[in-house]
């Protein structure tokens, strides 16, 4: 037998994201998204053969390796079991590693999770390292990127107010989506722009969430496929890139390591013309500026030439190419289920199940998710239709 | 190669452990950083295989946050890859055995022909008892602080109550494995050891691991590839890992379902083995992994020390492959189980099974 074996998404379950999901233990919250997963795919617990766990570091919730614990809710009992951690990557890592188990026929009907319960803790600070790890000047992830999103102003002569504009259109892209966790009915421009600076350049209102939440894919072959009760979505490339934290030379306004796993992918999926042949991107913009970044590191937009993009509207719902229909990270951010909700959403997309944040005809759809340093990168390509050769 | 009626992938690629590495593991390593204690490690992997750093298709570690007592902790690591150009890489919260066993689907995919697989564990940056607590049932058992000797005693005391062995016999497991450890330059245990008194009834000294810091790594290769690399490739034959119910309570702690399962889906009973290398840090683990294994009484067990003569935590389960493997690669063995496990009183168990050249026929 040759060659891999094609690979579908047949089940997308997420939970109702919130600041507190003070209604549900652990179990409860991954069983929730779980459940979804399999109802919607028709299927049972008895039909998964294995079980692919990702979340960000394990002091969010104060458990050690969370996967043992949590093998009884996902009925795992007498099934393999695999805990990812890529960091912020990671729930989009966890989706490709449920992926290869099935493209290398080692199991042929995959769960894969991704959940974080950020009210156990603090993020900002569990995200800060302590001294002697790291000298005491950062306080949490917007700490350690608003330079970064600086350096992209200087570098690119984007107005002031482009951060604005993505935060604005996310948000009100989140009061279509019934599970995001921020629905800020009657936001306006004017209220993100006045909203208190946080990070400088970057405001309260431009910045993701600390949210609780988790979100569950089936994964299936071919035969699985066929039974499948819905329309699959399907795998047309996927790859992980990483890069060291700090070195000399690093670039963090577009990461090689981004534009490698980027042009991976669309190897993969024959692309040759991003912008024209993807209908619609999730991208892990978990920082407002991070959309037009992306849209440049992704080949979307020339260099310099993303925030003329988000400027002119196209990135909206109803525009050439939607930028997160679903309103994206900064309106729903379970930390290590935020990457695995991308590449759920591009897979709704692609299926034609988004609901009212639907883009219409959505045929291929690009999931994202970055993390650490801005050096760990998942992406996939999903299409209506199954690949070809 | 196919061989019908084993489980496993169809007509999948050959995959072999081409080298293996570690570090010589000591109770604490307060003057080295993990990238520090990994890159010598990393680096002899490599130089065996023949890759430069960054050349492999795909890199895999494992690792956990809760022993470094940061979080993260894994992305320092990755200065010692050799991440530049960026490289196919993940991560598993896991013994660095899943992630072999991450890298081995990988390979499977036909995405990438080689793979580094490393893990490093510094369990002196912490009470590694109380550490280990956190693993545990954050409602209903955690609170309790239970450490990882106590759970283990019960299950001691479940198989001595059942007749399966008794504290002699447990002593025995205790002093063989130290003397086999007496030839391996890396254990932190060599010789002999004094059985001590009881940690915990009935586990005494003697019958629990050291705790101590180390890292291992592993190079995979694929078919002709690892043929190059290595005279005596240990091909992976299966491999197959499997969860049980957390709660004690719920397991009959006297058997290991898991492992037996996971040795079935290996294909770990189509022929016998002459080594397997256990992942048991305590002596009462090795009586319920022989039995759920069905190992003979010929069977070279844990020739290397085994972890009652090193236990860095994260990556002994690794090391029980890498050990498995050198075997292979030495000519001393050919044919090896390989196991590791993970959470409280072996909840979730890998078993590989390794062969050299000589059963190898190829079509």
């Amino acid at each position: 037998m040759n060659g891999r074996e094609p690979v579908a998404v047949v089940g997308i379950g997420q939970t109702h994201h919130a600041a507190a999901r003070r209604d549900v233990s652990l179990p409860g919250l991954v069983r929730e998204a779980a459940r979804r997963a399999l109802d919607d795919a028709e299927l049972t617990w008895a039909d998964v053969d294995a079980v692919v766990i990702g979340k960000a570091p394990d002091f969010f919730e104060g458990v050690m390796m969370p996967e043992l614990y949590l093998a009884d809710a996902l009925g795992a009992a007498g099934k393999p079991v695999l805990r990812v951690h890529t960091a912020g990557s990671v729930g989009g890592s966890t989706a490709l590693v449920a992926t290869s188990l099935v493209a290398a026929r080692v199991q042929r009907t995959v769960l894969a999770l991704a959940f974080e319960k950020q009210s156990e803790s603090n993020a900002m600070w569990g995200l800060s390292l302590p001294v002697p790890f790291q000298q005491p000047l950062l306080a949490g992830a917007g700490g350690f990127f608003a330079p970064h999103v600086r350096a992209y102003i200087r570098r690119t002569g984007a107005p002031a107010d482009i951060g604005v504009l993505v935060a604005h259109k996310d948000r009100r892209n989140a009061l279509r989506n019934p599970y995001a966790h921020l629905h800020e009915h009657g936001l306006t421009l004017a209220q993100v722009r006045s909203s208190p600076m946080l990070w400088d350049p970057i405001r309260y209102s431009e910045t993701c969430p600390s949210s609780d939440g988790a979100c569950a894919l089936v994964l299936t072959d071919r035969a699985g496929a066929a039974r499948s009760p819905r329309p699959p979505a399907w795998v047309h490339g996927g790859a992980m890139r990483s890069e060291p934290t700090l070195f000399a030379g690093k670039d963090f306004v577009s990461p090689r390591a981004g534009r490698d796993c980027a042009a991976e992918v669309y190897r993969q999926a024959g692309i040759t013309d991003p912008r024209r042949e993807i209908d619609t991107a999730e991208l892990y913009v978990p920082f407002s500026w991070y959309e037009p970044m992306w849209l440049e590191n992704l080949g979307f937009a020339a260099e310099g030439e993303g925030w003329r993009l988000t400027a002119s509207g196209a990135t909206a719902l109803g525009g050439e190419l939607p930028v997160n229909p679903s309103g994206g990270v900064l309106s729903t951010n379970p930390i290590g289920a935020s990457g695995l909700i991308r590449f759920a959403e591009a897979a709704l997309q692609v299926r034609g199940e988004a609901g009212a944040h639907q883009v219409e005809g959505a045929a291929k759809a690009l999931g994202h998710a970055y993390g650490g340093g801005a050096q760990f990168f998942s992406m996939w390509l999903v299409g209506s239709r199954p690949p070809t050769g | 190669m196919t061989r019908p009626g084993r489980p496993g992938p169809p007509g999948a690629r050959e995959i072999a452990i081409v080298a293996f590495a570690q570090t010589r593991h000591r109770r604490a390593t307060p003057e080295l950083s993990e990238p520090e204690m990994l890159l010598p490690v990393l680096r002899e992997a490599l130089d065996q295989a023949g890759l430069r750093p960054g050349e492999a298709g795909f890199t895999c570690s494992g690792s956990s946050d809760y022993l470094a007592g940061r979080p993260f902790s894994f992305t320092m690591a990755l200065d010692t890859v050799g991440a530049w150009p960026p490289v196919a890489e993940s991560h598993v919260e896991m013994d660095g055995a899943w992630a072999l066993y991450e890298a081995w689907v990988k390979l499977l995919t036909g995405e990438a022909d080689t793979a580094l697989v490393y893990a490093h564990g510094t369990s002196s940056s912490g009470e590694l008892r109380d550490v280990l607590t956190r693993q545990l049932d954050p409602y209903c058992t955690a609170p309790l602080w239970p450490d990882p000797v106590a759970l283990a005693a019960l299950q001691a005391q479940a198989l001595i109550d059942a007749g399966e062995t008794d504290e002699a016999a447990l002593a025995r497991i205790a002093v063989r494995s130290r003397a086999a450890a007496a030839t391996n330059p890396y254990a932190q245990l060599r010789g002999p050891v004094p059985a001590g008194d009881y940690v915990v009834r009935p586990l005494r000294t003697g019958d629990c691991p050291p705790v101590g810091d180390g890292a291992a790594a592993v190079v995979l290769a694929a078919g002709d590839d690892a043929r190059r690399r290595c005279a005596r490739p240990a091909w992976i034959r299966g491999m197959d890992h499997r969860a049980e119910p957390h709660a004690l309570g719920v397991r009959d702690l006297t058997d290991s379902v898991s492992t037996r399962l996971a040795a079935e889906r290996a294909g770990a009973f189509d022929a016998p083995a002459d080594t397997a290398e256990l992942h048991a840090p305590f002596t009462s683990q090795e009586v319920v992994l022989r039995k759920a294994l069905r190992l003979a009484d010929g069977v070279a067990v844990n020739p290397s020390g085994g972890p009652l003569a090193a236990n860095p935590v994260m990556a002994a389960g690794l090391i029980r492959l890498g050990e498995a493997a050198a075997r292979i690669h030495r000519g001393e063995s050919g044919r090896a189980l390989a196991h590791a496990t993970s959470g409280p009183c072996l909840q979730q168990n890998l078993v590989a099974v390794l062969e050299g050249p000589e059963r190898e026929e190829r079509p």
